[in-house]
């Protein structure tokens, strides 16, 4: 009985731990001025109503607005960079005694011990002048070779000999890729198009380093500056003395940077056993 | 695998279909086809491999080509592109690096990078292993899956959030201090104190990692054979008996190869994390080796000196990885790097 219960609260504290902040921050995101000064200035626990003052506020054309647009786009586009050039490199490495197919998978595999350093990486980045361009926010970190290793994985299970039987009846590998291997492959295409759009996402850094222009900053950078520096930008296109953000506006930020990823995440959550745990094994 | 390739017909798809089976011009290997067969048949493979592989060595390659400024007095302006200023920089051998050496700030960096490791090996490292463990006891699957979904969850929030999250719950104006502020007790500084900032940072990351931590160790519980807990029920053996006769032995393989990766990145504690941290809590706790290299090079536009901090740090890791590997050979798991 003991044991059961303390595991119950165990299991409870693991989960209240992320649901927690999770709701705080989406009911302060809701909440009125006067909610927020009665509750003490800061956070909101207990709802007492459902205001959009907040969301209005960031989204009616200033800075947030096109952060969101940004990140949308280097997420976007970036994704399916990544993925089309994964999924190719994969299936190009999924049979091994094709020509070339040791010294190239070596090439692949080799970045897992050399790592370039962020000294090199910055001056090449640079260099190629993809300084304050989106381009630095995707190009440098599009392949992943751990995603590639776990699709390959994924790729070399499927039945050799379905494959076959299309090269007999004279399909290239292109068509065998796009007709056969990706239709079988929904589920690892899934986790592994989830895991690129996140890290697209998610990047902070990498705009930190790259992008000085503040027409150009995506989502994170301004989440940052204004809650961990708090400083507080322009909201709307209108150029009025804005008020500083209330706790309220700086929550409804936090959402949206959550809510892109809590909308795809339980239709990809399903595969992750199956498409990443099996691939990173067998490969 | 010669046995599958060999029933591999030709590529491309006017070719009529036609075993690729060595017809015995010249056989480089036993039942293999000649070169100009083979790249017939697989031009298209090595053309699917291109566009990543111009990726990695445009920006993976190259800049590790680039390291060489790290023996370098690199000096950004002598040319118009870095490439420019790196050949009329001058070629200071290991100067950098008796810098680095020699400069306090490095060894606190260096200090403060290894016993956060340690730290979280000890208190990070075996809490999946546990939950992994908790969970799996779950039997109700809707209750399972329910609470696998939660934890996962916080792994794919950026660190910027994740600071965020715990900013607005633990910090100065955050739901804890207020909460305390109204009971009229003073709230301690859990966010700014740098004494305390070890505790911080292991408590984010369990709170991002830890249940995505889980998923490798869920999937290495459901392949231990059931019937191996049922037979040491019948012999008598308690919960805690078969969890340290059945249940650890069958985690082993998965538990070994992390300690192996999360030993090759002792040197990384997680660089977003503190870059974030570092001016609110202090260089004193808070520098570590990827935030020196940020701050002594790019932010400073000292390359060199950054640079060559960097290549220590890749240098010790790639040996450290490669030890660890041999270790684990040794007394007999499979490693990382295995040539199966």
């Amino acid at each position: 009985m003991v044991g059961s219960f303390l595991k119950f609260l165990a299991l409870s504290v693991m989960v209240l731990v992320v649901l927690i902040p999770m709701w705080s921050v989406l009911v302060t995101s809701l909440a009125s001025r006067e909610t927020l000064a009665e509750a003490g200035g800061s956070m909101v626990f207990l709802p007492k109503e459902i205001d959009f003052t907040a969301y209005q506020t960031i989204l009616s054309g200033g800075i947030v607005t096109r952060a969101l647009w940004i990140s949308t786009l280097v997420t976007v586009a970036g994704t399916a960079i990544s993925l089309t050039f994964t999924v190719l490199a994969a299936y190009g490495l999924s049979r091994p005694g094709s020509v070339g197919h040791r010294p190239i998978l070596f090439y692949f595999l080799l970045t897992f011990l050399i790592y370039p350093g962020l000294v090199p990486t910055y001056l090449v980045v640079t260099g190629v002048g993809l300084k304050d361009s989106l381009w630095s926010l995707i190009l440098p970190t599009a392949i992943s070779v751990f995603n590639l290793v776990v699709m390959r994985g994924f790729f070399q299970n499927i039945p050799q000999d379905l494959l076959d039987s299309a090269r007999i009846d004279g399909a290239g590998e292109f068509r065998i890729l796009l007709r056969i291997v990706m239709p079988l492959s929904k589920a690892v295409i899934a986790v592994v198009g989830l895991f690129y759009a996140v890290g697209y996402w998610n990047a902070w850094f990498n705009a930190l380093l790259f992008i000085d222009n503040s027409d150009k900053f995506p989502l994170q950078i301004v989440l940052r500056s204004m809650i961990l520096l708090g400083q507080s930008p322009q909201f709307s296109g209108a150029t009025t003395g804005s008020l500083p953000p209330t706790e309220s506006i700086k929550m409804a930020v936090v959402v949206l940077t959550i809510l892109p990823i809590l909308v795809i995440y339980p239709f990809v959550q399903r595969h992750f056993i199956k498409g990443v745990i099996l691939g990173a094994i067998k490969g | 695998m010669s046995a599958s390739e060999t029933t591999v017909v030709a590529g491309s798809g006017e070719q009529p279909a036609r075993p690729a089976a060595p017809s015995g011009k010249k056989p480089r290997r036993r039942s293999r086809a000649p070169l100009r067969a083979r790249l017939r048949r697989d031009w298209p493979l090595l053309l699917m491999t291109v566009p990543a592989g111009l990726l990695l060595l445009a920006f993976h390659y190259l800049p590790t080509l680039g390291n060489v400024v790290a023996f370098l007095d690199y000096n950004p302006y002598a040319g118009d592109t870095p490439l420019q200023a790196l050949f009329s920089s001058v070629w200071i051998g290991f100067g950098n690096f008796d810098l680095i050496f020699s400069d306090p700030a490095f060894w606190q960096a260096l200090e403060n990078t290894l016993t956060i490791t340690v730290f979280q090996l000890v208190f990070f490292f075996p809490l999946p292993i546990a939950m992994a463990i908790l969970v799996n006891s779950v039997l109700s699957t809707k209750a399972r899956s329910f609470i696998q979904t939660v934890v996962y969850l916080p792994h794919f929030f950026s660190w910027v959030l994740v600071v965020t999250f715990f900013v607005q719950m633990l910090g100065g104006a955050g739901l804890l201090s207020q909460e305390l502020r109204q009971a009229g007790v003073d709230p301690p500084n859990i966010m700014t104190d740098p004494d305390t900032f070890i505790v911080l940072v292991t408590a984010e990351a369990v709170w991002k990692d830890a249940g995505w931590g889980m998923i490798i160790f869920l999937a290495a519980l459901a392949t231990i054979d059931p019937n191996l807990y049922e037979q040491s029920a019948v012999d008598g053996a308690g919960r805690w008996r078969r969890l340290w006769h059945i249940t650890l032995p069958g985690l082993r393989p998965v538990i070994v190869l992390l300690l192996i990766l999360r030993l090759g990145d002792a040197l990384s504690v997680g660089f977003e994390q503190f870059i974030l941290q570092r001016d609110a809590v202090g260089r004193g706790a808070a520098e570590v080796l990827d935030t020196f290299v940020y701050y002594q090079s790019i932010a400073t536009g000292n390359y060199g000196f950054g640079a060559a901090a960097g290549l220590f740090k890749a240098v010790v890791g790639l040996v450290l990885i490669l030890v660890a590997n041999k270790v684990a050979n040794m007394i007999g798991e499979r490693g990382l790097i295995s040539r199966s």
